[in-house]
């Protein structure tokens, strides 16, 4: 009875170890040629993405009047940021809550594209909101308004938070 | 706890180290290696960025692919904002495909990078990343010639993990001897601690050293950490060499060595199990009873709890207490009845499709800790042993490729409906312009050869200004009302009958008109001159105006068209390659979803066929316990 248990025990054990009983159906090559196939797959829905944005920004977001609004954080931010809203020409464009994901990726440098629209050349007011919490605990919430001047050509303007400032940068 | 179990298990369970000879790899960063430059130029690099440290490889490596495919389409890319971040981009991009799982293109992407004229570091760190590529895609003998290349300087937060990285390769190719002097200098820097000195353990052991081996093996059991994963590993550390011994039958050895296992950590059940069995072994059946009582009271879909309910009454009795022997017997076979009909009805789940449906629920992916919260809910009962499968390489593999199937599937399902509302947009676009344009081309036209007109008079004039600094023309800046005057005397003459002269006084008065006239003009020529060319500043103003006006509306009337014209071939490409990425995806899904059915329900069926053995086995006992109780209680009854 001793050896039964004893067999029985290291079987058991070498079963526990290996777990992988539905090797004999399922084979490596079977796997790896899937696995193979995904990735094109994967390849090809990529480019029909790059060629879906080009056609999304030459229909909805002629050069002309293209408008791109970026949030960034400075260096070395710690306060908690939840939202973000814009006013464009006094009309609301974007308002974003952060996930702390999103917190995350721009606390590490990430540079997140929070509003594309579309504006006429000339100049044009951009109010920023922020709301969050200061490290300390204390509610944040900074208004700050910013004028840029549209031209012919596509606009990027860069918004840069921190926890005592908003900052504008005209790319 | 339950989430940091799965974790481990994941991160451990596919080594079974002693048997092939495998490493165990330090917890994976899930972070790309690529991180931000010092100074961000290219806002779109950023926002690539953006996306990759979420974790949303799919949308960084579309912005990012985007973002290089025009850089390289430039005449002059030393220009653009890009170029100072070039060679950070391209690795980047192997990088994301690499955590997108997109294993061929990363590749083609990193050799890229490694053969371009780079930096050595940056080369070196591009080497790094290709080997551990053919390390994970079990290609040993590439990994060790790709590692082999590097050469020169690495960058300092590489080197430990390169190391590391080294050593498995040599591991995995057989080359224990320099795993092992690769390891033993990681361990005498202290990087990795725990991992190192496992690894260095088992490459000592596979090496023949099995002393030296089961000596590191037993310090690395002993390493004092607070660290999750370094507690894990030591536990591990433990479990191997406590198995190892109890193989041989060095029971006391054993169980010291697998009683450091921690009661909470994801190895404690079968250190449990094996500890029981290292007293069992030696006939001390209620020291055994300690550990394996622990164990049966835990969770029962774990097989070493499985098995602790038969060791359990296997144990009382053999110290003759076979009553209590019999009723745990006929608790164990309640228990394996009620799990084999659990995973009855979990194997008949999958069949009607209900696990891949649970495994793409969306809630659950919100959750790091999904794998977890699968197993807990009721209507998924088929998960609830497959949380050892779930962790290995290759079910996590085929998961993965089904989960990024789906996302796809999604994205391409949403792209279509975007292109039935782009079609719409045009659409709307075209009744809105066509009537209109017509009417406004026309005005435009006479607007325009107006326009032109006036332009031509400007430069005419512009030109005669210009030759009246070098030749003076007073006569062209006489005003409107002097020019009468002199049209005027210039009609008297003509006025007077044929032959007949002007009167002497009259032709003095005329003479005297034009020349207060000519003396006007001259006398005020500088002036005038002064006066013409401030008008034709303010001219030349109005005329800029009127260009730029005029290049606004040739913009706006390009744009108006653009806006509605010439997107019907892309449209007709797109909805034709998203149409067949759709078929291909929903074959891919088909096939990968098998796969996974295939997986579990043999996971699934090799475990009800283990509870059926072990029901067989419990009923046989559960007789001899029940005669030998008996018998004894007749004993007992005759002797007194």
């Amino acid at each position: 009875m001793k050896k039964v248990w004893r067999y029985f025990a290291l079987t058991m054990a070498v079963l526990v170890l290996s777990c992988s009983a539905y090797a004999e159906d399922i084979s490596k090559d079977q796997m790896k040629g899937l696995d193979e196939q995904v990735q094109d797959i994967k390849g090809d829905v990529l480019g029909i993405a790059a060629q879906l944005t080009q056609l999304e920004e030459k229909l909805l977001y002629p050069s002309d009047t293209q408008v791109a609004v970026f949030v960034s954080l400075v260096e070395g931010e710690q306060f908690r940021l939840d939202g973000v809203s814009l006013e464009l020409g006094g009309k609301s464009v974007a308002n974003h809550l952060y996930s702390f994901k999103e917190l995350e990726a721009l606390q590490k440098g990430g540079v997140q594209r929070i509003y594309t629209g579309n504006v006429t050349t000339g100049d044009h007011d951009l109010q920023v909101t922020l709301i969050g919490k200061s490290e300390s605990g204390a509610g944040l919430l900074r208004t700050e308004t910013f004028t840029f001047n549209k031209s012919v050509g596509p606009k990027i303007v860069e918004i840069i938070l921190a926890e005592n400032s908003l900052g504008f940068r005209d790319w | 706890m339950i989430r940091f179990l799965v974790s481990l298990t994941i991160l451990l369970f596919a080594s079974s180290a002693l048997a092939d000879g495998s490493s165990v790899t330090p917890p994976p960063k899930e972070a790309p290696i690529t991180s931000v430059p010092k100074e961000l130029k290219d806002l779109f690099y950023g926002e690539s960025l953006y996306h990759a440290f979420q974790g949303d490889w799919f949308e960084a490596i579309a912005r990012l692919d985007t973002e290089l495919w025009q850089y390289h389409g430039l005449d002059e890319p030393q220009r653009d904002s890009l170029f100072r971040h070039i060679d950070q981009a391209e690795f980047a991009v192997g990088d994301f495909e690499l955590a997108y799982r997109m294993h061929q293109r990363a590749g083609r992407a990193i050799t890229a990078v490694i053969e371009g004229n780079v930096e050595q570091p940056v080369r070196n760190t591009a080497i790094y990343r290709l080997a551990r590529l053919y390390f994970r895609k079990d290609q040993p003998v590439r990994a060790l010639h790709t590692v082999e290349r590097i050469e020169g300087a690495v960058p300092e937060g590489l080197r430990e993990d390169l190391d590391f990285l080294r050593a498995q390769i040599l591991m995995a190719n057989g080359r224990f001897k320099g795993a092992v002097s690769t390891l033993r200098e990681l361990l005498e820097s202290g990087s990795c601690q725990g991992f190192s000195g496992y690894n260095l353990g088992i490459a000592l052991m596979r090496d023949g050293q099995e002393r030296e081996g089961r000596l590191h093996l037993d310090r690395n059991g002993q390493i004092p950490c607070e660290d999750s994963a370094a507690l894990a590993i030591r536990d591990k550390s433990n479990l191997v060499l406590g198995e190892k011994l109890l193989e041989e039958a060095a029971y006391d050895g054993a169980r010291q060595i697998l009683d450091r296992v921690r009661l909470g950590g994801p190895f404690s059940n079968r250190a449990l199990l094996g500890s029981g069995w290292a007293d069992a072994y030696q006939g001390r059946f209620e020291r055994a009873l300690v550990p394996w009582s622990i164990l049966a009271d835990r969770e029962i879909t774990d097989s070493a709890v499985q098995e602790a309910l038969l060791a359990v009454p296997y144990a009382y009795a053999k110290l003759g207490v076979y009553s209590k022997a019999a009723v745990l017997y006929g608790r164990a076979l309640e228990a394996f009845g009620s799990e084999v009909a659990k995973l009855d009805a979990s194997i008949g789940s999958i069949r009607e499709g209900k696990f891949l449906k649970a495994l793409v629920r969306e809630e659950l992916k919100q959750d790091a800790n999904w794998v977890v919260k699968l197993r807990q809910l009721p209507e998924t009962p088929e998960t609830y042993y497959l949380l050892d499968l779930m962790a290995s390489h290759d079910f996590q593999e085929s998961l993965k490729n089904y989960l990024d199937l789906e996302a796809l599937r999604k994205k391409l399902e949403i792209w279509e409906g975007d292109l039935d509302a782009f079609e719409e947009l045009i659409r709307l676009r075209r009744a809105y312009y066509e009537p209109l344009l017509p009417e406004i081309d026309r005005q435009f036209r006479r607007l325009d050869s107006q326009m032109r007109l006036r332009l031509e008079q400007r430069d005419h004039i512009e030109k005669r200004l210009h030759a009246m600094l070098t030749a003076p023309r007073p006569d062209y800046l006489a005003t409107a009302e002097e020019r009468i005057l002199k049209q005027q005397v210039a009609r008297i003459e003509p006025a007077l009958p044929a032959g007949e002269d002007l009167p002497e006084e009259l032709e003095a008065r005329i003479g005297r008109l034009l020349g207060v006239l000519t003396f006007n003009i001259r006398t005020d020529y500088d002036r005038r001159l002064t006066e013409a060319f401030h008008h034709m500043d303010e001219l030349n103003r109005l005329i800029e105006a009127l260009r730029k006006q005029y290049a606004a509306y040739v913009r706006v009337r390009q744009a108006a068209t653009q806006s509605y014209k010439g997107y019907d071939e892309t449209i007709r490409r797109q909805r034709g390659r998203i149409a067949e990425a759709r078929e291909m995806v929903a074959t891919l899904m088909a096939r990968q979803g098998h796969i996974l059915e295939v997986m579990a329900e043999n996971e699934l069926t090799s475990r009800r066929d283990r509870l059926a053995e072990y029901q067989i086995k419990a009923r046989f006992a559960l007789a001899d316990s029940y005669d030998r109780a008996t018998r004894a209680q007749g004993l007992k009854k005759v002797n007194q």
